[in-house]
């Protein structure tokens, strides 16, 4: 176990080096470059232009722009935004809340819904709610997120009204972000009716983030729950006199999850880019939108270190997936 | 009353008029009696048992006369009466060990499970009860085991294990199918030693199915013969083998290697069980039968009384009363 970790962090040095390689890059390969963007693209005095390129370091040549950049990290500095004067981190920090609500959301939306589909589905096998089940997951799984939550958009918010829009809570509402988190902020809030109304808020965008990994989850659910269904242990439980349902999920979904838990894993990172677009349709106040912002004004920081971030996270996320495993699994457990 | 009696079961896969299985079986255990079932693979052993225990799912069909049990017919009690006597009164131990027991659970855990649900215990109760148990099965250093995940233990231990689970609740029938199939030779011996043992201390009945005549004719009271699906001889044991009724009971007395020893090659019965396409309008044996007349071509024999046995013959041998 000890030797597995040291392995995987071991993998982590060439990862990191060259997702900021491909961030410094990609960033600048766009056309335009941020002073153009700043100073309004009709007119850009060539003078002026030059003058600011050179104080923020952007006139060097890209080797060494690169190498100034990796310095700074090698310092833990992450630079600050060339739009807001504000440290990468800062920003970062403030908004990862929202994003993180967010995506918790739509993960347990995903979790319950696609283990519940999955498990129900294996069970009925060939059923028509299967067939239902594994093509409406297909057709989840294919949508593009824009487009899903445009539609959802104007029929549950335009059409019926029941959902609001966009953002996070009702300007009505005065709270103070005390943990970042709207759920938690609200309720620790005096105001009356916030919770509910930020709840409201989180439906929709949950849902749309939610609906990749959720057909993800019921069809990886539904054929590893098969193949355990038929193992010989089940037999032995159902020998027992264990009622189905205890069969099912004691005995069943415990083994069944294995490798569901790992497809959970890689979800994350889905769920990250998911989120650039969910956040942008909803104007939802998270990393995704600030991403997709400072890439519009060619913030190079932001998008460098915003995206290094993002990226050492997912890695977090699948070495926290892959020790949670060995819980789950004891025989993983137990290889030293 | 005898603690198990099954009259004409059938069990079919499929549509109703697909070929049975199990074929009008008619079987009775009496209380504390072993009784050994052989046969072939595929003769319905352990699909009969599996009826029995209610283990058999759509496209399944089970059709009885009556399915009893301590006085209950299985077939009309519902799902959930059932299972208070499934895993309690009748518990069944399976062929392979290493793949009976849940990987993600401690051995601990899954025989605490049986009393719990049975028994009502919990808590140290039932930590105890179970402690109790992996000793009763013989288990060395039992008090470490009962953490231990089923990976961790031989096929030996795995199927000491799961011994102790279909003891817990202290089951009136014990159903072993071919318990020591999947085990080292020196482990099947002592399995085996181990099944007699608490069958005697705790006057179960015990039903075995084994391929295994030797160990029929050491332990088991009465054998019941199968072949394609229907009980061929039942008997009881010095006689069934010393004199058996049936061609089939010879022929597969004649197989145990012993029998041939000095010849160049074993004697075998040529030819396979019938199968869904192939079975024969008369007696199910009649194509592979030594013995065979015209009339077993087109009748079927019912299992009837011999001289020494019940068995389904129309020419039995052996039948000089000495």
């Amino acid at each position: 176990m000890f030797s597995f970790i040291a392995r995987r962090l071991g993998l982590l040095i060439p990862t990191f080096f060259g997702i900021t390689l491909l961030t410094f890059a990609l960033i600048r390969l766009i056309p335009g470059d941020p002073v153009e963007v700043m100073m309004g693209e009709r007119r850009v005095d060539p003078e002026m232009h030059a003058q600011a390129m050179e104080r923020l370091g952007l006139n060097k040549p890209l080797y060494a722009q690169y190498l100034d950049y990796v310095g700074k990290l090698a310092h833990g500095d992450l630079g600050e935004s060339l739009r807001t004067r504000e440290s990468v981190w800062h920003e970062f920090t403030s908004l990862f809340p929202a994003t993180l609500e967010l995506a918790i959301c739509a993960l347990i939306f995903a979790g319950i819904l696609g283990l519940l589909a999955g498990v129900i589905a294996a069970l009925k096998r060939g059923s028509l709610f299967d067939h239902g089940v594994m093509g409406i997951s297909l057709a989840g799984y294919s949508m593009p997120i824009f487009w899903w939550g445009l539609i959802l958009i104007m029929f549950f918010s335009v059409h019926l009204g029941w959902t609001p829009v966009s953002g996070r809570v009702d300007l009505l509402y005065d709270i103070q972000p005390k943990t970042g988190f709207m759920l938690i902020d609200t309720l620790l809030s005096d105001e009356e009716g916030a919770f509910k109304d930020a709840l409201m808020h989180l439906i929709l965008p949950s849902i749309v983030l939610g609906t990749i990994p959720l057909a993800v989850i019921a069809r990886m659910t539904r054929s590893s729950m098969l193949e355990v269904l038929r193992e010989d242990y089940i037999r032995t439980a159902r020998a027992k006199g264990l009622s189905p349902s205890r069969v099912v999920f004691v005995h069943g979904l415990r083994n069944a999850l294995i490798p569901v838990l790992t497809v959970f894993g890689l979800q994350v990172g889905t769920l990250l880019s998911g989120a650039v677009l969910t956040e942008t349709i909803f104007s939802w106040p998270g990393i995704g939108k600030w991403l997709i912002e400072a890439i519009g004004a060619r913030d190079y920081p932001v998008v460098q270190n915003g995206i290094l971030l993002i990226a050492c996270l997912v890695i977090m996320v699948n070495f926290a997936v892959d020790i949670l495993y060995g819980l789950v699994n004891p025989r993983i457990r137990h290889q030293r | 009353m005898s603690l198990l009696q099954i009259k004409n079961l059938n069990v079919r896969f499929g549509d109703p008029k697909a070929v049975p299985v199990v074929d009008g079986l008619d079987l009775s255990v009496e209380k504390g009696e072993v009784l050994a079932i052989v046969g072939e693979s595929g003769s319905g052993k352990s699909v009969t048992m599996m009826a029995l225990m209610g283990l058999i799912d759509a496209p399944g069909i089970i059709t009885a006369d009556s399915l009893n049990f301590d006085g209950k017919d299985m077939l009309k009690l519902s799902a959930s009466q059932r299972r208070k006597i499934v895993g309690k009164d009748l518990a069944m131990v399976f062929q392979d060990p290493m793949t009976a027991l849940n990987p993600s659970y401690t051995v601990g855990f899954q025989i605490e499970e049986v009393l719990r649900q049975h028994l009502g215990l919990s808590g140290k109760a039932a930590r105890q009860r179970a402690l109790e148990l992996l000793k009763k099965v013989e288990i060395p250093a039992p008090e470490s085991r009962l953490n231990a995940y089923p990976h961790q233990l031989s096929g030996g231990m795995s199927q000491r294990v799961a011994i102790a689970m279909a003891i817990a609740g202290e089951p009136k029938l014990l159903i072993a199918d071919e318990p020591t199939t999947a085990l080292d030779v020196t482990i099947q011996a002592q399995i085996m030693e181990l099944l007699l043992h608490l069958q005697k201390e705790q006057n179960m009945a015990l039903i075995l199915i084994t391929h295994d005549l030797a160990v029929v004719a050491e332990t088991a009271q009465r054998v019941c013969v199968m072949y394609a699906g229907q009980a061929v001889e039942v008997g009881h044991v010095p006689q069934l083998f010393d004199i058996p009724a049936h061609p089939y009971t010879e022929a597969l007395l004649a197989a145990i290697p012993e029998h041939s020893e000095g010849a160049e090659r074993l004697a075998t019965l040529p030819g396979i069980v019938p199968g869904r396409y192939d079975r024969p309008q008369g007696c199910l044996l009649s194509p592979r039968c030594p013995y065979v007349q015209e009339s077993c071509r087109q009748q079927r024999p019912g299992l009837d009384p011999k001289a020494h046995s019940l068995a389904r013959c129309f020419y039995p041998l052996n039948q000089e009363v000495a």
